[in-house]
């Protein structure tokens, strides 16, 4: 949307363009996945994505939590509906828990 | 309250550490003689007896403070009610300890909200921290207010009543698909502390995590709590007081008495009879009752490890 709305005031004219350029790119965001917290788990608590795909968490509890990758990613402290984004450019897996409970673990397998 | 039991016949007086919590505020514990007992201060005619000859402490745990949602939107309001009784209360404790999750975000205005609460009890107050306590970007806000004076994390002893307490922080660098965590530094801190150390001087070792694995499929235990507990074993009397899981929970083993406070602000289930330990959400009737009004009757049986609890109803 905050492309769209750029585009249109035409501010700029290379951000229009780059705009352009970026919509054919947000219809692939549909692979852009989505992990809830809900009862201290990750769900769901393994993915498989492609390099570049976007992961945002959710945080459906009435408790704070974080999702912590040990050197690769790290939330500040998510209240209920709170959300984290991170883009998984590079191929591996990645081991992340929540650092306030950590019996709380999950998995992103990225190829 | 009925049903408050001595359950001292035959039984060593000194291994038994009878328990009743008193409004779902905190726990009370007397020294007599340098071994700590708690003390149900409902029976107020015997509070009065009892904590004569001695020193009294108070517990209180997980206050929360920002706490809003569903399960009691109102902790500051329940911690202040704790507070309340506290001042009511017919022998006055020498001191108090709050086992960590003063805060429910580290907001600087929870911990003063919280401060100025719990102020009003106009008892001293040794903290530890909970996991919620450090939770502020710089994790400062609890250090500038509780850490004057302590080592690494927050840890500290102090001694009082010819009780020595140490105050322990299990809640910094937990390890993924673990429990809470003490960590080197700390042990071997807590190993020069306890150097030279007479063995008939009464241990208390509090923090906010369960030294004790209470169920670790909810991450209810400390991974090397059992390296402390090895530190502590050769001492005629060790109590060890934790908050964190919301409810009473207690075991005696050997000499060592491990018991867990309820908190001020919501209820938690019993280990694994939720989906999870989030805040439980009981009928507003029952809120209190679940903070509340209630007893725990302790008979150790010295010849089986059990954690005896009793369901938290008024
Ligand atoms: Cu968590």
């Amino acid at each position: 949307m905050k492309t769209l709305n750029r585009r249109a005031f035409g501010v700029d004219l290379g951000l229009a363009l780059a705009a352009a350029i970026l919509l054919p790119a947000t219809s692939a965001r549909a692979d852009d996945m989505e992990i809830h917290i809900d009862n201290f788990v990750f769900q769901p608590a393994e993915l498989k994505i492609k390099a570049g795909t976007t992961v945002t968490w959710t945080n459906r509890d009435d408790i704070p939590h974080t999702v912590v990758s040990a050197g690769k990613f790290r939330s500040k402290t998510l209240d209920t509906d709170d959300k984290f984004s991170f883009t998984f450019t590079n191929a591996g897996d990645y081991k992340y828990f929540c650092s306030l409970h950590p019996h709380m673990t999950g998995m992103i397998k990225v190829e | 309250m009925s049903g408050h039991d001595h359950g001292g016949d035959g039984v060593s007086r000194r291994k038994v550490l009878e328990c009743m919590t008193w409004a779902g505020t905190g726990v009370l514990w007397t020294v007599t003689g340098g071994v700590p007992r708690s003390l149900g201060i409902i029976d107020s005619a015997q509070a009065a007896t009892a904590a004569a000859p001695g020193m009294s402490f108070l517990q209180i745990s997980d206050s929360h403070v920002g706490f809003d949602k569903p399960a009691n939107p109102n902790a500051l309001g329940t911690l202040e009610e704790a507070v309340g009784k506290i001042n009511a209360m017919p022998a006055k404790p020498s001191f108090m300890i709050h086992t960590g999750d003063i805060t429910h975000l580290s907001k600087a205005a929870e911990f003063d909200n919280a401060e100025r609460i719990i102020s009003q009890s106009k008892l001293d107050v040794h903290y530890v921290p909970g996991e919620h306590d450090f939770l502020d970007e710089e994790v400062k806000l609890y250090r500038e207010r509780y850490g004057r004076g302590t080592k690494g994390q927050g840890w500290y002893s102090f001694d009082a009543g010819g009780v020595h307490f140490i105050g322990l922080v299990n809640v910094v660098d937990l390890k993924a698909g673990g429990l809470g965590n003490l960590g080197a530094e700390q042990l071997a801190w807590l190993q020069d502390d306890l150097r030279g150390k007479s063995k008939s001087t009464p241990i208390v070792l509090f923090a906010h995590i369960p030294l004790w694995t209470v169920y670790p499929e909810w991450g209810w235990g400390t991974e090397d709590g059992g390296r402390a507990l090895e530190q502590v074993k050769g001492f005629g009397s060790v109590t060890v007081l934790n908050g964190h899981i919301h409810q009473v929970m207690q075991k005696v083993e050997g000499n060592v008495t491990f018991h867990t406070a309820r908190s001020t602000a919501f209820p938690q289930p019993a280990p694994g009879a939720a989906a999870s330990p989030g805040p439980m959400k009981v009928e507003d009737a029952r809120l209190r009752g679940m903070l509340g009004v209630a007893s725990i009757n302790f008979k150790q049986n010295e010849q089986r490890l059990a954690i005896i609890d009793t369901p938290l109803q008024g």
